[in-house]
């Protein structure tokens, strides 16, 4: 936003209808990666609604009862099942790390350069914590009896639509973790401070990096939400 | 553009209660969500409540953490009126799966 001239254009519809008509830049104040990012996630929005709505016409469509996913996914804690209990604390921590994401963002915005890195770390870490506890999730299915084309739960498209849906979304968080850790490391070395160019392109490196970033990150958390409400809860 | 925005000249930056706020909300809202199983809730009740504390997390996650509540409305349009084509497509499958799962029945249990 460095365009001071941003601020004296009219907003809301009006201002969408001027910046969509007056043949040139649309994307007015938006870094362009920022533009690209969210395309980029508009169409990975398209990719994971096709798996959720398949599952919910794999799920409707089936004449057998579908697995009983409060049981299916509980926790015995001291010999007593908690339902849901490591998808709940699964949940909390993708919040938490989204949480940290959206301060890193800021702090960025901010150049306060060692915050923003030990948050990106923080949200690291906390995606990692997620990766973790889905692979003991998966274990725990498959040495249950979980495939995808069979499990002693009930209906049998339950297994296919578990490890394909969570395990999209699990590539995401560790994808999204591996940049995570480089990127910590490149605002610790103070790569956005100094504007120096990166491995992959002469451009320079600008603090919109970490909100591209913290876009992607909340884009796996609200993935999550969907899944949390459609697959588990429902 | 923002009130809020107009102080800083380099970038978007906000107050750190909002994110606060909003990150207190998710958790309160996820422990909602939580409870929905807990208490077992079943039928309409359960359906209603899990949509409900699912769109709010998505909008505030959206909104805020994501910034499109500070976004000009040019960029927020093109990212959401695809949704509707989803939402089409839920509705064209919902009835699909209805189809189906009528024609299983008639085939499978009465043999036609």
């Amino acid at each position: 936003m460095s365009d001071n001239s941003l601020n004296n254009l009219p907003g809301g519809f009006k201002g969408m209808s001027q910046d969509m008509g007056s043949d040139q830049t649309v994307f007015k104040g938006v870094q362009w990666g920022k533009v690209m990012m969210w395309i980029f996630l508009l169409s990975d929005t398209f990719i994971f609604s096709c798996f959720l709505i398949s599952y919910m016409k794999g799920r409707t469509s089936t004449v057998v009862d579908w697995p009983n996913t409060s049981e299916v996914f509980s926790l015995h804690v001291n010999g007593v099942p908690v339902p849901l209990l490591l998808i709940a604390i699964m949940t909390f921590v993708l919040i938490t790390s989204s949480g940290t994401m959206a301060l890193a963002v800021k702090y960025g915005y901010e150049k306060n350069r060692k915050m923003c890195g030990w948050l990106i770390l923080a949200t690291a870490i906390g995606g990692l914590t997620f990766v973790g506890m889905q692979a003991f999730e998966w274990s725990k299915l498959i040495h249950e009896g979980v495939r995808p084309w069979e499990n002693p739960f009930g209906a049998k498209q339950f297994g296919s639509f578990f490890f394909m849906i969570t395990g999209f979304h699990g590539t995401h968080v560790s994808i999204g973790v591996i940049f995570l850790f480089i990127y910590s490391r490149k605002v610790f070395r103070g790569d956005f401070d100094k504007g120096k160019r990166g491995f992959f392109t002469s451009m320079k490196s600008d603090y919109v990096a970490i909100e591209i970033l913290g876009l992607y990150w909340h884009f796996v958390d609200l993935v999550w939400v969907f899944i949390f409400a459609f697959f588990y809860l429902w | 553009m923002n009130e809020i925005e107009n102080k800083e000249t380099v970038a978007s930056t906000h107050k750190i209660g909002i994110y606060l706020w909003i990150w207190g909300l998710l958790f309160v809202l996820s422990f909602f969500s939580y409870m929905v199983d807990w208490f077992q809730f079943q039928g309409l009740l359960r359906w209603t409540l899990i949509l409900i504390f699912m769109f709010l997390k998505a909008g505030l996650i959206m909104a805020f953490f994501m910034h499109l509540f500070w976004e000009r409305y040019a960029l927020v349009n093109v990212l959401l009126w695809p949704m509707t084509a989803i939402a089409c497509f839920i509705g064209l499958m919902a009835a699909e799966a209805k189809y189906t799962v009528l024609t299983r029945l008639l085939y499978f249990f009465t043999g036609g």
